[in-house]
């Protein structure tokens, strides 16, 4: 109970308001006091262990030192700097291309229809990642089933190289992340008021007009947030690259596991790991600036 | 049928045909992959191919009859039970402070409890490495279960916080000033109707636990290896249909928690 509520029920400025406001206090501290628990977890296991990730990176045996960050300049990180950032610009873009459609057909449905499709796409979000990417190499190996498949009809006469390299990272990594794409972009473009698609051709707008000039623009915030969700998740992507690459895709976050766990370089695995850790941050607080603006501008 | 207009603006259904084919196609996409693992686990030989040629359950069999998959089987489902109850508890506690206290500082507090879910899980994976070193938590059950319990925390902070909203807290107060403690209140007039959430929070924590692969790869060595870890493992070096057979009942397990989370989800509205 909060001193406000104490004064509306008296009707009348109470005589002890200091004391009921302390109390009032003490109320709210005992309060936030439950969510001690979780907050001791996740600083110990989280805050504390980045504090000192960060503390490694700038401090080596002789004091001080940017060393760590220098070292990220030479020509092995910088590959795999290179790397990340194409496989997260492709995957994004071709989920972009996917979702969209799937997203707009979706948000056009009757509820019953909708939620089917919305289920098929909820449906890779509940499987195990570890499972899907299984799935992938089943039917993307060299005498997997889509090259049996393809040799079967006779379109090629050995078999294609599908993965253990950069296609099948790709093609697994866009089914893994289509889902985060999708149910923003779905939840944005169901409180689009379709009335203003009719006025646009009641005002003359031919059909692909309207949809561009109309429709689009108010899916930006949702796809603005799906873009970015996925972009900054196949930055820090380790498992699937890792399994479908077949050593072959170097990412990120497979650098920092391997300095790590291999060389034991906690200043390259630190340094690494700061950089990325930035990057997420600061493209998430992008985002956030992104949502919060559009938010406001919409009319809705 | 198809000449029907499909939207207000007199689009024909058979001149939008071609985004009803893209869409099924993606949706194909999406759904066929992780559903061909299922026949293909049913397969006898030790090529993968679809359809298989012969039926059999020998997958099955190398699963059950190998006791590394067992002990990693116990291992997983002993971690995401445990993570599922300190999960919970912890991030329900969390949920109905912050919520019911309106403190500023609240606001602050779940920001930092949402951060496990935006940092990339290989830092969580090298910073709790860290942690657990000199404590000699590394490749224990209680040190997984504390790991997985951290990555789960927000998203029971977000499910049961989203049920709260939807309860009027008047009615707490109501059974104060009628004599309830505050515990007691939230344990006989809340819980019961933010039920629905906080059970859709622990199944996803159960999940969560279940499916997680990074933290367990660079945390649970040895005896204490996830059945996750020891599947990662083993299609790093070769692709063993016991796994196809481990990926199948992986899915009906996910199937039927979809299952159940949509039904609490529709029963709360």
């Amino acid at each position: 109970m909060t001193a406000q509520d104490v004064m509306v029920v008296s009707g009348t400025e109470p005589r002890n308001e200091r004391a009921l406001r302390r109390q009032a206090r003490g109320e709210q501290g005992r309060l936030v006091a439950l969510s001690v628990p979780a907050f001791f977890l996740v600083g110990a296991l989280v805050l504390v262990p980045m504090g000192w990730l960060f503390w490694l990176s700038v401090y080596g045996s002789d004091g001080f030192t940017v060393e760590n960050y220098t070292r990220l300049l030479h020509p092995a990180y910088k590959e795999t700097l290179i790397t990340t950032f194409e496989l997260a610009f492709l995957v994004t873009g071709l989920c972009v291309l996917l979702g969209f459609p799937v997203a707009y057909m979706a948000s056009q449905l009757g509820p019953r229809w909708a939620s089917l499709v919305m289920l098929c796409v909820l449906f890779p979000f509940w499987t195990s990642l570890l499972v899907r990417t299984y799935a992938w190499l089943v039917l993307l190996q060299r005498r997997g089933v889509i090259n049996s498949w393809l040799m079967d009809m006779g379109l090629i006469d050995t078999p294609l190289k599908l993965v253990h390299n950069f296609t099948g990272t790709t093609i697994g990594m866009v089914h893994i992340m289509l889902p985060f794409l999708v149910l923003p972009l779905y939840a944005s473009m169901r409180t689009i008021d379709m009335d203003l698609m009719k006025a646009a051709a009641n005002l003359g707008a031919s059909p692909v007009r309207a949809f561009w000039g109309i429709y689009v623009p108010q899916t930006l915030s949702g796809l603005g947030a799906g873009v970015i969700l996925v972009f900054v998740l196949s930055l820090g992507f380790y498992v699937t690259p890792a399994l479908l690459g077949g050593g072959r895709v170097m990412m990120w976050a497979m650098q920092i596991e391997r300095s790590m766990a291999v060389y034991g370089d906690w200043g390259a695995a630190s340094a690494l790991g700061v950089v990325l850790l930035v990057m997420t941050l600061g493209i998430l607080w992008v985002l956030r600036r992104l949502t919060g603006a559009s938010a406001g501008s919409g009319g809705h | 049928m198809l000449r029907k207009p499909a939207t207000a603006t007199q689009v024909t259904h058979l001149q939008r045909l071609w985004l009803y084919v893209v869409c099924a196609l993606v949706i194909i996409f999406l759904v066929a992959p992780t559903l061909i693992v299922i026949p293909m686990s049913f397969s006898d030989s030790r090529y993968l191919e679809f359809p298989p040629e012969a039926w059999s359950l020998r997958w099955y069999r190398a699963y059950l009859d190998s006791s590394e998959w067992r002990q990693a089987t116990v291992v997983s489902f002993k971690v995401a039970g445990l993570t599922m109850v300190v999960a919970t508890v912890t991030g329900t506690l969390a949920a109905y402070g912050l919520h019911v206290s309106r403190a500023k500082a609240g606001k602050y507090v779940s920001v930092l409890l949402i951060l496990p879910m935006i940092i990339p899980v290989i830092l969580l994976a090298v910073g709790i490495f860290l942690a657990f070193a000199p404590v000699g938590l590394n490749s224990t059950i209680p040190g997984l279960v504390l790991a997985h319990s951290v990555l789960a925390i927000p998203l029971v902070l977000i499910t049961v916080t989203a049920g709260m909203r939807n309860f009027d807290i008047n009615q707490e107060m109501v059974a104060r000033s009628m004599g309830a403690s505050r515990p007691w209140a939230f344990l006989t007039v809340t819980l019961p109707q933010i039920r629905n959430s906080v059970m859709s929070a622990a199944l996803l924590a159960f999940i969560i636990s279940l499916d997680e692969v990074v933290i367990a790869l660079l945390i649970a060595g040895g005896d204490k290896a996830t059945l996750t870890r020891r599947m990662f493992l083993a299609l790093r070096d070769e692709i063993d249909p016991t796994i196809a057979a481990i990926s199948t009942l992986l899915i009906g397990l996910s199937v039927v928690l979809l299952a159940l989370s949509q039904f609490l989800q529709s029963k709360k509205n």
